[in-house]
């Protein structure tokens, strides 16, 4: 619901994420936000392809409920970037149905909880079409916007989608976490011919992230399904998503100091969930443990540790599994329920050093 | 059996309930007003699918005229401490006024009998006021302590009480909701009528459609009340609907169109709506055309899809509380100094209000899981990772029968 700035808050993580720029090795040519890039991924692409054009609530006069969209109305017009009435149902479906009809649409939810309005066409007449036409009818669509937890608003606006989409076939369900992330897969889901959800932070936005030249260039792409290690360690494996991962990385910086080396794997997409990444890492250190914001229930970890027990990377545990996750409860506002209701980074650190201690069945009988 | 014009001091519970019936006969006394009552005209509403309408003319009494003017000014405050409260950072997250939009509430209020329902969306902290809530009980819930009336939990947008269904930070969620009180409210023949309140913006969502057309099937006591403060968030009018003429657009649910910076147009359409629905005769839709002076939530400035030049005109000519002011001093139905009296009063409350809704702590962190189930039926609740998990707690008293 938007329209709002939160300096403290981007203040805050932007502290915290410089102490954690551990993010690219590549040369570090210039500091971009979140918000630009993906403004520019977006105008690359509308640039490079006359099928893509924008919809949804306040994208085009007012530049975006959290500008993301800044300028492209002015640049593109009426025509490419369109203000829709208050109506996700509807849009999402006309947008579905352009894309049907072989436009490239990129449907922004003002935020993800809104996408509640509209799921039916997200999962019954986008994820399902190709499917079901025997492969006649692809969908070229992104769904995007601000997903998860934001701050002081409340149990409707602050909830994560991850595992609810990642749940469904004919999706591709992607959360990046840096603004190359944000650019790279930003241009592959527009360019893939599957549904792409993509969840975006609004606490992200205001991050100023170094970007190489390489990333910045029109050409950069990251592939879907694909993690990335943010960190190497040799002690435990670390796996989020989103801005999880910035949880993750303050977390490993201060276990780093106490001479425990995590290796920070940043999913950068849930469906397709990189798990080759996964067990390649675990197989190193023997250890896991996953950080995500949303609910514990059939969530994202879950899946991770479904996963594990199902292969033989079960066999490289030495230690059971834990899962670091958002609270069971709905999003309470009062602050100080609210950031108990969130992982923090010494939530991951306690649950690192019980992994890594054997003290799990101690821990867990307090 | 003369009974003197009451002082202000009386009108300051917001939850004395207004009666539809006729206004207590009031002699005059000097030292008050000079009339007892005075005659109104409104701005003539437009009908859709009606023959009659509300009546055009409305009496206020000098009692009334006070009490009105008093709800009206502690609306306005309330949300000016609201304003100051997200400045201070106190207030978190969304913060959403109802500044210019007053006489909607207030009028439909003094309609309003003990049976009958409200559910709005996010701008709410007026009405939760209306309904019986204190002004601590408001405020507090914005600053998240323990004295709000969702114990800090729900926040701004998320302030419930007596028949008042919410606060929702759903776009149109609202609507289907309130027709489904009317379901009940007629399902337990309690004669009851529910105010399902919605924005121009919202009213382009589909499932308020969907609700018109139940409502209408099976009759239900509901009222759609289409607040029409000319934008959207950034999006004006007609920018968002193919048809603005959103009194008509339940198309077989009879509708009229209503001056809502009048208090007594909105108070008579809202006894003409009670009348109707409570007879039998289904659902009616009313939209009140009113104006919201600041912007979407505090963070807009609210200046970049219209003119500064616009929102003072609009404060100038059509102040609700302003134009109401003028007429009932003009009309002798109150002094000058009652009503600053009751100025002072309102100041008084609110500012005290505010002081404490600043100090009060939150509740403790047990309640982070107090009240996710009625009953609930978890084991333990699952914390943030394994070693810390949270215990269920039941804080309000379980009583639904
Ligand atoms: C389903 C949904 N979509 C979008 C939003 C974001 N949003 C919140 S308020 C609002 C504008 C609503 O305008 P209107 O209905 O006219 O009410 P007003 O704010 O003018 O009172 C929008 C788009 C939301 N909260 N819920
Ligand atoms: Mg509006």
């Amino acid at each position: 619901m938007a329209l709002k700035s939160s300096p403290v808050v981007f203040g805050l993580l932007a502290r915290l994420s410089r102490r954690s720029f551990s993010t690219s090795k590549a040369l570090a040519s210039k500091p971009v936000t979140v918000r630009d890039a993906l403004n520019q991924a977006i105008d690359e692409e509308m640039e490079k392809d006359e099928r893509v054009f924008v919809m949804g609530e306040e994208v085009a006069q007012y530049d975006g409920a959290y500008k993301v969209t800044r300028g492209l109305w002015k640049k593109y017009g009426d025509k490419r970037v369109i203000d829709t009435p208050i109506t996700e149902i509807g849009f999402a479906g006309i947008a579905v149905g352009a894309a049907f009809g072989g436009l490239r649409p990129i449907c922004e939810f003002m935020t993800f909880n809104f996408s509640m309005q509209a799921i039916d066409h997200i999962i019954n007449s986008a994820a399902k079409t190709y499917y079901m036409s025997g492969g006649q009818i692809p969908v070229p669509i992104v769904f995007r916007g601000p997903n998860g937890a934001a701050s002081g608003v409340g149990a409707q606006h602050s909830q994560c989608f991850g595992a609810w989409y990642s749940h469904c076939p004919g999706l591709k369900v992607v959360m990046p976490f840096s603004s190359e992330d944000h650019k790279g897969l930003m241009k592959a889901s527009i360019r893939v011919n599957d549904p792409v959800v993509f969840l975006e932070d609004e606490i992200l936005y205001g991050i100023p992230f170094p970007m190489s030249d390489e990333a910045l260039s029109p050409d950069f792409v990251l592939p879907i399904g694909k993690a990335k290690v943010e960190r190497e360690g040799k002690h435990i494996t670390v796996v989020c998503a989103g801005r999880a991962t910035d949880t993750a990385l303050q977390a490993a910086n201060e276990l780093a100091g106490n001479g425990i080396e995590c290796e920070v794997i940043n999913l950068r997409s849930l469906r397709p969930l990189d798990f080759d990444a996964i067990a390649r890492s675990v197989a190193k250190t023997h250890h896991l443990v996953t950080v995500e914001q949303g609910w514990p229930q059939s969530g994202i970890g879950a899946e991770i540790c479904a996963r594990v027990m199902e292969s033989s990377t079960f066999f490289e545990l030495d230690a059971p599994a834990w899962r670091v996750t958002g609270a069971d409860v709905p999003m309470p506002y009062a602050s100080s329920l609210e950031v108990l209701a969130l992982p923090r980074p010494k939530d991951v650190t306690a649950a690192v050093a019980a992994v890594l201690g054997n003290k799990i069945s101690e821990a867990a009988s307090q | 059996m003369s009974k003197l014009i009451p002082s202000a001091a009386k009108f300051f519970n917001g939850n004395t309930i207004a009666k539809a019936a006729a206004p207590a006969v009031t002699t005059s006394t000097a030292k008050y007003s000079t009339k007892s009552e005075a005659k109104f005209e409104v701005k003539p509403y437009k009908l859709h699918k009606l023959t009659k309408g509300p009546a055009t003319s409305a009496t206020l009494t000098a009692e009334d005229a006070l009490k009105i003017y008093a709800q009206l000014a502690i609306l306005r405050r309330i949300e000016t401490a609201s304003g100051n409260l997200y400045k201070e950072k106190i207030i978190r997250g969304f913060c959403h006024l109802y500044s210019g939009q007053e006489a909607v509430a207030v009028g439909m209020r003094q309609a309003m009998r003990d049976v009958d329902a409200v559910i709005t969306a996010y701008r709410c902290h007026g009405w939760t006021y209306l309904m019986g809530v204190s002004v601590l009980g408001v405020l507090s819930e914005l600053t998240g302590r323990r004295t709000g009336c969702s114990r800090g939990k729900g926040g701004s947008m998320h302030l419930y009480g007596r028949n008042f269904y919410g606060g929702n930070g759903i776009v149109g969620a609202q609507v289907p909701l309130g027709a489904g009180v009317a379901f009940a409210q007629k399902y337990r023949a309690d004669g009851g009528v529910t105010f399902a309140l919605y924005g121009d913006g919202a009213a382009n969502q589909g499932q308020l459609f969907e609700a018109y057309n139940m409502a209408k099937l099976w009759d239900l006591p509901c009222v759609f009340v289409c607040e029409n403060n000319g934008y959207g968030m950034g999006t004006s009018v007609d920018r968002s609907s193919a048809s603005t003429e959103y009194y008509s657009r339940g198309d077989y649910v009879p509708g009229i169109w209503v001056d809502g910076m009048d208090v007594l147009a909105t108070r008579e359409a809202t006894r003409f709506a009670i009348d109707y629905c409570s007879s039998g005769k289904g659902p009616l839709l009313m939209e009140m055309e009113t104006y919201r002076y600041s912007g979407h939530s505090m963070s807009d400035p609210g200046t970049s899809y219209r003119t500064r030049d616009e929102v003072q005109e609009v404060r100038q000519t059509r102040d609700p509380i302003t134009s109401f002011k003028e007429k009932i001093l003009s009309n002798e139905l109150a002094t000058p100094d009652q009503l600053k009296e009751i100025d002072a009063k309102v100041r008084t409350e609110v500012d005290e209000a505010t002081k404490q809704a600043k100090t009060e702590p939150e509740v403790g962190p047990e309640e982070l899981c107090g009240d996710i189930y009625y009953t609930n039926l978890e084991h333990e609740i699952r914390g943030i990772y394994p070693a810390a998990p949270l215990r269920h707690v039941e804080v309000t008293a379980r009583s639904y029968k």
